[in-house]
């Protein structure tokens, strides 16, 4: 449900193009040619009012005010399919969506209230869940290897490790956290965590819209890495590797990172011995938007399960650059009540069926949003006896002896 | 028509609650602050109340615990004029203290119209709306989810929550103080640019009141947490095990048969 | 006159005194019986005399009948109030924790400029004082509180005195008062749609408050109130999301409810809440907090996300009933 302000539809919207042109980035809509490309790959193009295609017809033509206000504006997962197909290569995932979605703010008018919460909560506590970020440790309680905390010692450490704000909170993901911390121990990697320090990188709410609150992230963000002593930023998170990829050196506060995908892929000779217990099984591995799609990068997650005895690894029909998204990104984590209500559908419904009918008893994954997203779809879809879900560190770790009974 | 709101800070329940050695108050060091919700409540109430652009809002708050956040953020939401109460002390102002200071404060803005929220969870003496009105003499009604402006001026139009979802119509004539339980829809949502605007330009006025002494008619004699050892027998597992368990259990007990 | 007397503040609920009042009798007689003194009840209304009968366990019941009393408005109520406690100077003064009594006890206390005590679950005498054993910050917390004055006012939390049992002298005085309307006026009274489930007269209802999240999860517990036959009920917050009808809203404010089983789940069990259902014969509570004060009052308790635990038990609960219709 989205609130509307209380005024007309009037000067709602004015000077949107301009702005968006003053900007480098948003140059490149006076070149979109309408060919509707975007529109078509999109996922859920068929479920919104304005997609890309008409919001930049609707942008030159000056007249936002019906866009601003339809629901579409809060129906993008942020999958950049639309933006790696543009052939005018137009940057309308990271550009126009955002612009769209903080003028739609600025006006006034009212994201749907479970993103309002998310928004509310990354600003109160640093995390998207609302959590105490004095429990922000919490995933480490009983971990058997030795944890460096930054935020209590001084330290220089190889790797400083982002763990995120599911990997830190949610249950299910903080198995994943612990078995990587094994994991990099067992490599002889030197890491340290930020503790109860570490905050979201805010990489979903600028696609969010919400310019602001990702300003205030990335300064808070600047100032604590900017004290530590670190060879590369490890991140379990597509998206917030991608913020820190892109959109942080735009502030001035670039510095080396890798998603873990990436990082242990680099170091497969020194992980290939210690992967001693076979893991038979059959796995489909699912490539993340953000580091797939935006970030090009769809060979070291293979490669990894490659590595693991046992298992044989299968293609789903779209993949890689043609992966369907779940529908997590953008906010979408918390969209879905508002999608479903708008005509569209929850896109990881349709992705683990396909994923079933590669045959594979395992969906891989390699972003944290996924797990509860593909889990709860198996359970939708009534596949959970078929397929199970699991994060590429846990089917790497079952294969080290490093693994926790779920 | 005037409204002033007033905003108070409580603790924030997401954070475990510490206590003082001497167990007789929170330890307020420890703990992380928000605004009361019903207050923001009442804060939304009188933002709706005033879009037609015939009411000023001024808001009130003492200055203590995460004020400054919530202050920001009502500058960001367009109220015209926000008032603050100088506090020192490492806790917030006991129940005599703020109503003395408050109604103060409010004298000093000459409202129409004061809302606050009905309730809010640190209150060991009873809402502080009812003591709030009479210090000012002024009448008060709570429990109010909605309030409307009528055809009259001066002249408000109230729902007051009563049991079974029904709802009293209640006709105030102004000044009155109104204790909001919801307003007529939940607090409004303000982008972070916005409040990051009002950070540098937004003013806040600080009142210069009379010190107060505070009051010993009630004290605290010891805070503790409750006995936990008669609650729920709690379930263990996996979410598979626990859901037999609660299946066994509902059976066992005939809810299921 | 006594001393030691305490006054009762009737609540009317529609025309009938309410349940909490009972409790309040009850609680006034444990004083009365170790302290001396009466209970009185002072019973505001158009006509006192028809609702005596119900407050027989007090000793005098001071009726004042007035038309501007009809319905609930504060002037003249507090007003009343001030003038019967000038006349009886009551020890102490009881309020219900209803609608009107959170907004008149503090009201009251504050133009005596004698002390009120909220959320009140026991209370004794020490020496010139009153001690009270209260509820704080939501159930968090218990607060002993020590209050000097005359008379102190305390606010009752519903369920934790026992309805009077005593046999009061039940003596009715008809109280003569000139009360002027105030400027809050009773317009009219809107019932709650009746088209929707009365969720007061479901054996099973399934109870999401804030850890539901999203409005999309509604759907999952949804599913899992038809497992188990029963029907979905919300805490306040998601009342007022528009998420549920407020009459699905289960609290003080909203429907006091008494089912075989009322499953909690994301419900932090505030005192408004578990006001409107502590009455269940079985509660088994789910939260992600394990110091959620619902853990107090509930049979059994789940520390766990109840989005993962609906599917799972609805899956479980679904097995069991296909089982037992093929037997």
């Amino acid at each position: 449900m989205i609130h509307q302000a209380v005024r007309s539809d009037e000067g709602i919207g004015e000077g949107f193009l301009e702005e968006l042109l003053s900007h480098p980035e948003g140059h490149d809509i006076l070149a979109c040619m309408q060919c509707g490309t975007c529109s078509g790959s999109c996922p859920l193009g068929l479920a919104m009012e304005y997609p890309p295609r008409r919001m930049i017809l609707q942008a030159r033509r000056r007249d936002m005010a019906p866009v601003l206000s339809s629901p579409s504006v809060w129906m993008c997962v942020g999958c950049y399919t639309c933006t790696l197909r543009c052939p005018r290569e137009i940057d309308l995932t990271d550009t126009l969506w955002p612009a769209v979605r903080d003028r739609a703010l600025q006006e006034g008018l009212q994201p749907p209230a479970e993103l309002q919460t998310a928004l509310q909560n990354l600003y109160m506590y640093g995390n998207v869940l609302g959590k105490s970020p004095r429990k922000r440790l919490e995933w480490a309680r009983g971990l058997d290897v030795p944890l460096t905390d930054l935020s209590k010692e001084r330290a220089a450490v190889e790797v400083l490790w982002l763990v995120g704000c599911y990997p830190s909170y949610y249950p299910r993901n903080q198995v994943v956290s612990r078995e990587f911390a094994r994991m990099m121990t067992c490599l002889g990697i030197s890491w340290g965590v930020l503790g109860v320090k570490e905050k979201s990188l805010g990489d979903c709410d600028r696609l969010f819209g919400e310019e602001g609150l990702f300003e205030t992230l990335v300064e808070t963000n600047k100032e604590l890495f900017e004290r530590q002593k670190f060879k590369t930023i490890v991140l379990l998170d597509p998206h917030s590797y991608r913020a820190l990829e892109v959109f942080y050196p735009r502030y001035d506060a670039g510095f080396p990172a890798q998603h873990y995908t990436m990082f242990l892929a680099d170091r497969l000779e020194q992980l290939r011995p210690l992967l001693t217990r076979p893991v038979p099984c059959r796995v489909t591995y699912h490539d993340n938007c953000c580091v797939g799609r935006r970030c090009g990068s769809y060979e070291p997650p293979r490669a990894l399960l490659e590595a693991i005895p046992g298992v044989e690894v299968v293609e789903m029909e779209r993949n890689r650059e043609n992966a369907l998204c779940c529908g997590g990104g953008g906010g979408g984590m918390w969209l879905d009540g508002h999608i479903t209500e708008h005509g569209g559908k929850r896109l990881s419904d349709e992705r683990i069926r396909e994923a079933a009918a590669t045959g594979a008893d395992v969906l891989a994954v390699s972003c944290p949003y996924e797990l509860s997203r593909f889990e709860d779809s198996a359970k939708v879809a009534g596949l959970e006896d078929r397929i199970v879900v699991r994060d590429i560190i846990e089917l790497l770790a079952e294969s080290m002896g490093l693994g926790e009974r779920r | 028509m005037k409204i002033a709101v007033v905003l108070r800070q409580v603790p924030d329940p997401i954070e475990p609650l510490e206590l003082m050695p001497d167990e007789k108050a929170l330890d307020y060091g420890e703990a992380g602050f928000l605004v009361n919700e019903s207050d923001e409540h009442a804060l939304e109430q009188a933002l709706l109340l005033a879009e037609d652009g015939t009411a000023e809002v001024t808001v009130l708050a003492f200055d203590f615990g995460d004020v400054e956040t919530t202050l920001f953020s009502a500058a960001a939401k367009g109220v015209d004029r926000i008032l603050t109460i100088p506090w020192e002390e490492p806790f917030p102002p006991g129940t005599d203290v703020a109503t003395a200071l408050f109604a103060d404060a409010i004298r000093s803005v000459r409202p129409d119209c004061i809302l606050i929220g009905c309730q809010a969870h640190d209150e060991l003496e009873g809402a502080f709306g009812p003591r709030l009105a009479v210090e000012l003499e002024l009448p008060y009604l709570g429990v109010v989810r909605g309030v409307r402006q009528t055809a009259k001026e001066m002249v408000l139009e109230a729902h007051k929550e009563y049991p079974g979802a029904a709802k009293a119509r209640m006709s105030v004539q102004l000044p009155a103080v109104l204790g909001i339980l919801a307003a007529d829809q939940p607090p409004r949502y303000v982008p972070v640019s916005r409040i990051r605007e009002a950070m540098k330009s937004a003013e806040f006025e600080e009142l210069e009141l009379e010190s107060v002494p505070p009051s010993v008619a009630v004290s605290v004699a010891r805070l503790s947490f409750p006995l936990r050892g008669d609650g729920a027998r709690m379930l263990e597992g996996n979410e598979r095990e626990v859901a037999e368990q609660i299946a066994e259990i509902l059976v066992e007990k005939g809810v299921l048969t | 006159m006594s001393e030691q007397d305490v006054l009762v503040v009737a609540d009317l609920e529609g025309d009938s005194i309410s349940n909490g009042t009972l409790e309040l009798i009850g609680a006034a007689g444990q004083w009365t019986e170790t302290h001396g003194g009466q209970v009185l009840a002072a019973l505001l209304s158009t006509d006192g005399a028809s609702q005596a009968m119900r407050l027989a366990a007090a000793d005098r019941i001071l009726a004042v009948d007035n038309p501007v009393l009809a319905h609930y408005c504060p002037g003249p109520f507090l007003d009343a109030l001030s003038e019967i406690v000038r006349r009886e100077a009551p020890r102490l003064v009881l309020f219900a924790s209803s609608t009107v009594g959170l907004d008149l006890a503090p009201g009251l206390a504050a133009v005596l400029k004698t002390p009120c005590l909220g959320n009140c679950r026991a209370f004794d005498a020490e020496g010139d004082a009153v001690m009270a054993t209260c509820s704080y910050c939501s159930g968090k917390l218990v607060a002993e509180l020590q209050a000097k004055g005359r008379p102190v006012v305390l606010t009752l939390l519903p369920g934790a005195f026992h309805p009077a049992t005593r046999i009061g002298k039940g003596e009715l005085e008809p109280v003569a008062m000139e009360l002027a309307e105030g400027a809050i006026r009773f317009e009219e009274m809107i019932l709650a749609d009746q088209s929707d489930v009365d969720i007061t007269q479901q054996d099973v209802l399934v109870s999401v408050g804030r850890g539901i999240q999203q409005e999309d999860n509604m759907e999952l517990a949804q599913e899992l109130a038809e497992a188990l036959g029963g029907e979905l009920a919300a805490s306040r917050p998601i009342v007022d999301q528009g998420w549920l009808a407020a009459t699905r809203q289960v609290g003080k404010s909203g429907m006091i409810v008494k089912p075989r089983l009322y499953l909690a789940l994301g419900v932090s069990g505030a005192p408004e809440h578990v006001e409107g259902m502590s009455g269940s014969e079985l509660t088994i509570a789910v939260n992600t907090d394990p110091e959620a004060p619902i853990f107090e009052i509930a049979d059994y308790g789940v520390e766990m996300d109840m989005l993962d635990l609906m599917p799972e038990l609805t899956e479980v609960l679904k097995r069991k009933r296909a089982v037992s219709y093929e037997r």
